[in-house]
């Protein structure tokens, strides 16, 4: 058992786990965060996407041992005080889900998308989300659904931009 | 409440979808969710051999482990003694090989199961399984569906003497809806005003690849047994439950909680379903089995894998006369729940939008050692449009016609609906021209076979292809005639409750289960506009065999153009109900009512009641006239008279590489006609969809196996799925001819896109480069098959050492062989 | 899935990590960014009894100039070479080459110490560090030894690293003002190279004056077309002198054949990426 501390969602957690959990396991069995889904073994689905430090990672792909001292935003740290994140609401907006299980992670691998390219070409759009797997939508709206969140997450356009990228500092509450 | 104003409809209306909430936010109730106290999991022990037999099974390491509860092999629980259900016997003669639950003696596939361990986390249940020591001998696999046919092969099924599961045959001189296509082979062999295409299509292997792996858990410890299962058919499974294991069918309870993606593939009673079932009764606990992807590629049931002998007899100024099918189906190595009927549904389809004066279609199912094959999206009838709009073009090019001109030469023209076609069935509605004529536009068909012309012209190394599937599909499964006419092991009915609240609520219990498609808004606005609530005022439930106690599911495009019908009768009963109430509570007489945006008024006056009040009304039941019930809640059944017909004409243009093989999507219209649209934006989105899987049947996707039985495409590595920067944007349109078979003139649109657009693709690759020799390219038409074909039309052999291996390289094709002990990083 | 059990252990220095694979034997693994070890773990393709996790050892990380060379922390992420001012102004190669690993999540977790170390013979990395003759520092009990890429890459998944050692650091000559491309060829975006080729050439007033050509996944370790080099050196960039040049691209090569490809259509696209590969170097 190693010892961890991370802080997900703004909360702080403390945890025993055995060195093999993978952090999308940690998220889902320990800390009962199911929002965050397992599609696949071998890293090509992108279904459990979260942010790692501000990163978009694979969350069945990196250790709970790795994220010791770090910060993790899931799908369920993004809503505030009852307001979607835009890049939610988006999705809603132009009807970017169907079966929604992919979801969650084409969410959080979008909202990382904008934060490294706020004006995103349709192309970049398809290549920023080729590492995440849709059988439902054909990406087409999820594509018109990230350029509608990329210009209403311009910088002016609104605050919640930096929600993206960085978890809620010091408690979630 | 009442007011005076109507509101405006729902139904045309682009509503945002109630589903999505909770699906964006994470607070979804996926069946992998669910955590029990005193959960147990458990890990399927499965065959690494196609063909073996069971020599015996050590468990007893794994039982040592700590945190293992137990260890079965299939005679433990008595596993190998249940018979999986088909409910689809095809034919009197089908041959039907028992179907355990987990193999007892010889496992027929790699990937079956063979023993399960039970554990307290899914973590040590895998660790222990991998110490259960199997003895197996090994069997010859049966790998090739034609192999399979001859005498002498290796039977997969010695007990059933043969690896032919049966032969369905329909023939239009029998059946006296036209003439005999061996007479019009005959005559068309000596006439010289007629000739003879003949094509050899294969469909490849699919797998449905839901973006959710499957899951289930059994909770064996209440009133009724309570399954949660990641599946498309909680009503059928309940049923079958009972029916294959003995159950009281009132002490089973189905739960399908949000279901992510099916696509046909959660169209099934899994083995595995009933294994959590088996297990959570022996040890009165709470158990979960959640696949792994791998698993899910290995074992859950594939699609499609045809091999297609088509031969058309033609006038030379492009009549048909004669469309003789000959089919080969692997089954696999099992019958699934609709396995075997999944071709025929194709019967129906090969004929097309087209006038075919005679018509056979004969398809024989054989057994493979390999997972078996099943629904996947369009069932029957992707094979049959692939098949029949491939051989239009193939026939085109002999005659030397423009493709699209052929089509028309043939087709039924819209003055000639309602039409009843060469294999029986009638079709209602439909413009082919209209859909073709806007589809043209929006492509600018003439202009990019200008471009064609330009780039071949020049002999660009990128060289341009147009292909075309003008298309129709049966769907809204089914009218239950018709099924019991096929043989069928059930009806094609589907129900709706509606209850109405004291508040003015309602919710209406549905019998149909979505999995993404959007039932409760698409429903919510069928009722609103029904009963003239508001659009929030609905709730849509489903899924749950407590509340939604008696229904058929989801497939088939069924949903809405028979459990949406169900839903509209459902309310007329309940505003038949409310009448006499409102006549009451208006002193009025009931033939003085009239009902329109969710009020009754009497004629002439602007005295009136509202559907909500009087449900207010008969709650409190304080008067309400004699001899009538308190009670305005009802439950419809609806059993479809015909099926639905969406059509639509796709266009696609791809860029062929010619010196890589490499295909690029270039452009792609479609315009669907799926009768009248409840929702565009959910209608809009199934299309898309629907043309990913199409195009990744085209381009991308291959279930194969090498010459041991061993999938080779295990993993979401190996088995290659479109991402988003694989494909491109779609232009789509819709044209409307309502549907007659139906009060809300729907049709059905789950399947199309994936049905239209697998020949478009393919014939627009072959239209890139048939000038350069090339005559036909298997699917997926991969680079390294476009290349073949372009060096062997060429005349260059190729040196042919492609091996039906995975990769050495390429991440994890052979990392367990060469992954190096220590050092690296 | 889930990967069978093992112990864990987060060195902070070098030394530690080196004493650590002393201790753990010949069933310890290094973990760098596990984008290839995890998936492979979770598969139980391999079952090492200790992981020997890099990510704590800060002196691993980052980009820095040193002299005629520019030298790349092991454990820099994918994510990290790829928008390095310096690489891209000296090595442009491994950046471009970079960009297409995998994909953005990947990238953000991958390391270029990490792939090369796995040396995956459809992996992108390996062509065009053996392309730009990279330099490969290893540690061990012994101390450093610094490993040309030429001897690097020895089989399918074998590197130079003996048995308790690990990668530090990967060396650049400089190529400032060398054009550079790395022309994949995949299936769909998703999947590993089929053929790759790495090119970075050097163009003076229309002639190419030196070019670097490594190929992917035409043999069990990445290859060098010297032949194409040669043959381009001293050319004027012209599209018919590159093709014409590439056409030696395949020699010496040893492709696989799979499901994928033949041998023969490996050859084949290495020419005629090769080609490209140049072209578009050349700009």
């Amino acid at each position: 058992m190693a010892r961890i501390r991370t802080t997900v969602d703004g909360l702080v957690y403390e945890d025993d786990v055995e060195p093999r959990m993978l952090l999308v396991q940690y998220l889902r069995e320990r800390l009962g965060k199911t929002g965050t889904v397992i599609g696949c073994d071998t890293s090509n689905c992108g279904a459990c996407t979260v942010h790692l430090d501000g990163l978009s990672v694979k969350s069945c792909s990196v250790l709970a041992v790795q994220a010791n001292g770090a910060e993790v935003l899931t799908i369920e740290g993004l809503e505030r005080d009852g307001q979607l994140h835009p890049m939610q609401q988006a999705f809603h907006d132009n009807h970017a889900l169907q079966c929604g299980y992919c979801t969650p992670g084409m969410i959080m691998q979008s909202i990382d998308l904008l934060g490294d390219n706020p004006d995103p070409s349709e192309q970049e759009i398809r290549e920023g989300i080729e590492g995440n797997l849709c059988r439902c939508t054909g990406y087409q709206n999820i594509v018109r659904a990230v350029q509608d969140a990329s210009s209403k997450m311009k910088p002016g356009a609104s605050a919640t931009q930096q929600s993206s990228a960085q978890p809620v500092a010091g408690g979630g509450a | 409440m009442t007011t005076t104003e109507q509101p405006a409809p729902e139904i045309g209306r682009d509503r945002r979808r109630k589903e999505d909430r909770r699906l964006i936010t994470g607070r979804t109730r996926w069946t992998d969710n669910q955590a029990l106290t005193g959960l147990l999991h458990i890990s399927v022990v499965r065959s690494p051999f196609a063909h073996a037999n069971i020599k015996g099974i050590d468990t007893s390491a794994a039982k040592q482990v700590p945190g293992v509860v137990a260890v079965y092999s299939a005679a433990d629980i008595g596993a190998d003694q249940v018979q999986l259900p088909c409910a689809w016997p095809i034919t009197k003669d089908m041959k039907s090989p028992q179907r355990p639950a987990l193999a007892g003696s010889r496992v027929n596939f790699a990937g079956e199961g063979v023993a399960v361990v039970v554990a307290r986390s899914a973590a040590i249940a895998k660790d222990a399984a991998e110490l259960v020591e199997v003895d197996y001998e090994e069997l010859e696999p049966v790998l090739d569906m034609e192999e399979a046919l001859k005498d002498g092969a290796t039977l997969v099924h010695p007990e059933i003497g043969t690896n032919a599961n049966a032969q369905w045959v329909f023939d239009s001189g029998e059946a006296g809806s036209g003439g005999s296509v061996a007479e019009a082979l005959k005559k068309a062999e000596s006439d010289d005003d007629q000739i003879i295409v003949r094509r050899r299509f294969r469909q490849q292997r699919l797998v449905p690849v839901f973006m959710e792996p499957r899951s289930t858990v059994v909770d064996p410890n209440s009133e009724q047994l309570t399954m949660w299962s990641s599946t498309q058919v909680p009503h059928i499974l309940k049923t079958m439950l009972a029916l294959t294991l003995g159950l009281p069918e009132h002490k089973i309870r189905v739960i399908a909680p949000d279901v992510g993606g099916g696509f046909g593939g959660k169209i099934a009673v899994a083995p595995e379903e009933v294994l959590t079932l088996l297990v959570a009764r022996k040890l009165g606990k709470p158990v979960k089995w959640t696949e792994t992807r791998s698993e899910s590629l290995l074992t859950a049931h594939h699609g499609r894998d045809q091999v297609q002998e088509l031969a058309m007899s033609v006038t030379k100024d492009g009549q048909i006369t004669g469309l003789d099918v000959k089919l080969i189906a692997d089954m696999g190595a099992y019958l699934g729940l609709v396995g075997p009927g999944v071709p025929i549904l194709g019967a129906f389809m090969f004929n097309a939008i087209y006038k075919i004066p005679a018509y056979r279609f004969d398809c024989t199912n054989v057994f493979t050692t390999k997972t078996l094959t099943d629904a996947y999206r369009g069932a029957g009838r992707p094979e049959a449009t692939f098949g029949i709009e491939r051989l239009m073009d193939e026939a085109a090019l002999e005659l030397g016609m423009e493709p699209l001109e052929f089509r028309e030469k043939n087709w039924i023209k819209h003055e000639e609906f309602p039409y009843t076609t060469v294999s029986t069935l009638t079709y209602d509605t439909g413009n082919y021209e209209a859909a073709t004529e806007q589809a043209k536009q929006m492509f600018d068909y003439d202009g990019l076979r200008r471009e064609q012309a330009e780039r071949r012209r020049r002999g660009d190394v990128k060289q341009l292809g147009i292909g075309i599937s003008t298309f129709t599909e049966m769907c809204g499964l089914a009218p239950s005639r018709v099924l019991g006419s096929l043989d069928y092991g059930a009806g094609g009915w589907e129900t709706a409750s509606i209850r109405m609240q004291p508040t003015g609520k309602a919710e209406v219990v549905v019998g149909v289960s979505p999995h993404g498609q959007g039932h409760e808004t698409a429903f919510s606005q069928i009722v609103a506009d029904q009963l003239g609530v508001p659009f929030d005022d609905v709730e849509i439930l489903h899924g749950d065999t407590q509340s939604s106690y008696k229904g058929l599911d989801t497939y088939g495009s069924r949903s809405l153009a028979v459990g949406g019908i169900a839903v509209v009768k459902a309310a007329e009963k309940v505003i038949e109900k409310a009448k006499p109430i409102a006549a009451h509570m208006l002193e009025a007489s009931e033939g003085d009512l009239e009902f329109s945006g969710g009020k009754f008024t009497v004629k002439g006056t602007d005295k009136g009641v509202g559907i909500q009040d009087i449900a207010l009304a008969v709650f409190a039941a304080h008067d309400y006239p004699e001899g009538i019930e308190p009670d305005i809640d009802a439950h419809a059944t609806f059993d479809p008279e015909n099926f639905s017909f969406p059509h639509g004409t796709h266009l696609c243009a791809v860029e062929v590489d010619t010196e890589t093989g490499f295909v690029e999507m270039y452009k792609y219209v479609c315009v669907d006609d799926v009768g009248n649209v409840i929702n565009p934006l959910i209608v809009e989105g199934q299309v898309h969809g629907g043309l990913a899987q199409g195009i990744a049947q085209a381009l991308y996707e291959e279930a194969a196996y090498d010459d041991q039985g061993t999938l080779l495409s295990g993993t979401l590595v190996d088995y290659t799925l479109p991402s988003a920067a694989d494909l491109i944007h779609f232009d789509t349109a819709n044209t409307t001819t309502a549907s007659t078979t139906n009060p809300l003139g729907v049709k059905g649109v789950g399947e199309a896109g994936t049905i239209a657009s697998t020949p478009a693709v393919v014939n627009s690759v072959l239209d890139a480069i048939r000038h350069l020799g090339v005559k036909d390219i298997d699917m997926p038409t991969t680079p390294y098959r476009v290349w073949t074909a372009i060096q062997s039309a060429s005349g260059h052999a190729g040196r042919g050492d492609e091996a039906n291996v995975a990769s050495p390289g390429a991440g994890l094709g052979s990392t367990a062989r060469d992954m190096p002990e220590g050092g690296n990083l | 899935m889930i990967p069978a059990q093992f112990d864990y252990v987060r060195p902070t220095t070098v030394e530690e990590a080196v004493q650590a694979l002393r201790d753990g034997g010949d069933d310890a693994k290094l973990l760098a960014g596990g984008q290839s070890l995890l998936p492979v773990l979770r598969l139980r393709m391999a079952d090492p009894s200790l992981i020997i996790d890099l990510g704590g050892i800060a002196e691993l990380k980052g980009v820095r100039e040193d002299g005629d060379s520019v030298v790349v922390g092991a454990m820099t992420s994918h994510y990290d070479v790829a928008r390095d001012d310096t690489l891209r102004q000296h090595v442009a190669l491994i950046q471009e080459a970079t960009k297409t690993v995998a994909d953005p999540q990947v990238r953000h977790r991958g390391t270029l110490g990490g792939a090369l170390a796995h040396a995956d013979p459809a992996g992108d990395l390996a062509a065009p560090a053996l392309a730009l003759d990279a330099q490969f520092v290893i540690a061990g009990p012994n101390g450093t030894r610094t490993v040309a890429a030429a001897d690097f890459f020895e089989d399918y998944f074998t590197t130079a690293i003996g048995e308790g050692e690990l990668l530090t650091e990967i060396r650049f000559p400089k190529y400032t003002g060398w054009g550079a491309r790395y022309e994949k060829f995949n299936r769909v975006a998703q999947a590993w190279s089929i053929v790759a080729v790495a090119a970075t050439v050097k163009v003076d007033g229309g002639s190419i004056t030196d070019a670097r050509i490594g190929l992917t996944n035409m043999a069990g370790t990445p290859v060098r077309a010297r032949g194409v080099e040669a043959a381009l050196v001293g050319q004027s960039a012209t599209e018919e002198n590159v093709r014409q040049a590439a056409q030696a691209a395949a020699e010496g090569t040893s492709p696989t054949a799979d499901a994928d490809a033949g041998s023969d259509y490996r050859e084949h696209l290495a020419r005629v990426l090769t080609g490209r590969a140049v072209l578009a170097a050349v700009g």
